[in-house]
């Protein structure tokens, strides 16, 4: 544990998380004004002491949008990995540890999802579904749960073969037994380190359709919509744009220096080949 | 080997055929009636009789499997329909707007090597210094940049601020359209390949053959440049081929942004126009592409290392 606090990448990574965490949770204390309330008076503002990023085209206050978009950022990110985490462990751990024709089945099935480029997928079928979070969400689980299945089953294979495994066959452990007390614990690491990072790209996937009018609809402070509000005032107020990008850009590397940071630590491949 | 690749090749038998089912599901995806929405006009709803027309004319009659197999079969003789708003020609749509991507793709993947290959080398080399630390920090900022937001910027600074490059468009595909689209597609690109490069190069410069060549006493620009750099390409030129299917990925907004005329942009557009049978054709052909492209990496990959021969096909 102290050797994770020491690693740079992940005291960075988790900081601004444990940060965002906080904005979301306290949301309605954080913001200065109601994120959805609509005041002519004070259109296209630019920053002031009242308004420290500035107000839209409606009159209402980036900054307070920024701070409830992080709730709607966080769900889709930590939603859209549990539900590919679930499919995928439950899909991996069948086609690994008892292989056969349900392998066979299970990894056509992936090479299916992955035969179409991801943003490809998952703009299709958001856009197919219609607009909202929920079809959202389940886009990018169609997206991502396939990495998750590979990886289970790989870890799978491999643990399987341990003699620590046929052991506890040897001594009358059932399947269920072996899987949960023998093999989960084994593949935890990478499933931890992938999922992280995961959950950083399903973030900025979700802002890239919903900035593309696929996500989730207005008035929700959402950081994707916000940007696509701000494409037509571009010239006269860039700040529209400027810091809902900036939130995005944050709170995925938040994510990718936390992941990496995992990584070199979990993953004893990356700790003797790839010294820092 | 041979056996490798044989089986490589037939396992994407099964996988365009899945896709064949999801690409043409994603008309039947959609909630409401295709020909009722497409029919809808500012009068009102379209009368029952010009709606079961549309019908017939499209195949929309025929009971959902027969519609597959129809289309499944004009789809292997390279028919892929026609649009249901413009009426033209699928697969003409759809080769002009690659070629566009291609284009683009292209000039990104340029941007891409030139600028990731030399920081990659510079960070290895300068291994746990500032230089180091900045451009793996780069490295991480180009993976999580939003690309819509980077294009944003891009815009404002060099077409708004500076007015040295044009907003957005095509304008005959020359080459002061394409920089700012080629930057902003080639941008994660580079970060990956950055980050490979160094990996890679970090890793060659600890083998043994660099402990020999330096204790023969060559050069260190001789033992980095001839010997390590050589090597810890390997990977990294077989990775560019992977880096076109990020490029795919990111096309799809940076195009749009750019209103660079590419794959990307028709299928936004032609899912905000519901326009089935484009999104059903551009679907399956960007995963054709893909799929080939991913062979054509595994073989060589298989080719370059063979380590990888002896592992299973997964």
């Amino acid at each position: 544990m102290r050797a994770w606090i020491k690693n740079r990448n992940i005291f960075i990574g988790l900081s601004i998380t444990v940060a965002l965490i906080f904005i979301a949770a306290f949301a309605p204390q954080v913001a200065p004004h109601d994120p959805t309330e609509i005041n002519p008076m004070v259109r296209l503002q630019p920053p002031s002491k009242e308004y420290p990023f500035g107000t839209d085209h409606m009159g209402r206050c980036i900054l307070s949008r920024i701070v409830f978009g992080s709730r709607i950022s966080l769900l889709v990110g930590v939603v859209v990995i549990s539900g590919s985490l679930l499919i995928g462990i439950v899909l991996g751990t069948i086609s690994g540890y008892f292989g056969g024709l349900a392998d066979d089945l299970i990894m056509r099935l992936v090479d299916g999802f992955l035969a179409i480029p991801s943003m490809f997928l998952a703009l299709a079928l958001a856009g197919t579904l219609g607009p909202g979070m929920f079809n959202l969400m389940m886009a990018l689980i169609a997206v991502e749960w396939t990495s998750y299945a590979r990886v289970v089953r790989g870890s799978i294979l491999t643990v399987k073969e341990q003699e620590f495994v046929e052991a506890a066959r040897g001594l009358g452990a059932s399947d269920l037994y072996i899987l949960v007390h023998h093999i989960m614990p084994n593949i935890l690491s990478p499933i931890i380190v992938i999922a992280t990072l995961g959950i950083g790209y399903a973030i900025l996937a979700a802002a890239g359709l919903s900035f593309l009018g696929f996500g989730v609809q207005p008035p929700t402070p959402e950081w994707g919509s916000m940007l696509d509000d701000g494409r037509l005032f571009m010239r006269k107020a860039p700040y529209i744009m400027i810091f809902p990008g900036l939130a995005i850009m944050i709170t995925v590397l938040a994510f990718n220096f936390l992941g990496d940071g995992l990584r070199d630590e979990l993953d004893p491949r990356f700790r003797k080949e790839i010294p820092h | 080997m041979l056996g490798y690749i044989f089986k490589r090749v037939l396992l994407i038998i099964p996988a365009l055929l899945f896709v064949s089912m999801v690409s043409f599901s994603m008309a039947y995806l959609a909630p409401g009636d295709p020909a009722e929405i497409l029919l809808m006009s500012p009068e009102g709803s379209p009368s029952p009789e010009a709606i079961d027309a549309f019908r017939v004319r499209m195949g929309l009659d025929q009971p959902i499997h027969i519609q597959y197999l129809r289309w499944l079969e004009k789809v292997l003789h390279g028919d892929l329909g026609y649009s249901f708003i413009s009426e033209r020609p699928v697969a003409d749509a759809i080769t002009n707007s690659f070629k566009a991507t291609l284009k683009l793709s292209l000039v990104s993947m340029i941007v891409s090597i030139v600028v990731s290959i030399p920081l990659g080398i510079l960070a290895a080399i300068k291994h746990n210094t500032m230089i180091d630390d900045l451009c793996r920090l780069g490295a991480l900022i180009g993976v999580s940049i939003p690309n819509f937001w980077q294009a944003f910027l891009l815009i404002l600074l060099f077409s708004v601020h500076l007015d040295w490059l044009p907003v957005a468009g095509y304008g005959g595909g020359d080459i002061e359209h394409m920089i700012l689209p080629a930057i902003t597609l080639g941008t994660s690109s580079a970060a990956v390949t950055t980050r490979l490069m160094r990996s890679s190069l970090l890793e060659a410069l600890s083998q043994d053959y660099i402990i020999t060549a330096r204790a023969k006493g060559l050069p260190e620009r001789i033992v980095i440049g001839k010997h390590a750099i050589k090597n810890a390409l390997i990977p990294v030129v077989t990775m560019l081929g992977l880096n076109l299917g990020f490029l795919l990925n990111g096309a799809v907004v940076t195009e749009w942004v750019f209103g660079w005329p590419g794959i990307g942009d028709l299928v936004v557009d032609s899912i905000y126009q519901r326009d089935f049978t484009m999104i059903q054709g551009s679907i399956l052909f960007i995963a054709v592409i893909f799929v080939t492209l991913n062979l054509l990496v595994d073989i060589s990959y298989t080719y370059l290392n063979p380590r990888i021969r002896y592992e299973s096909v997964d």
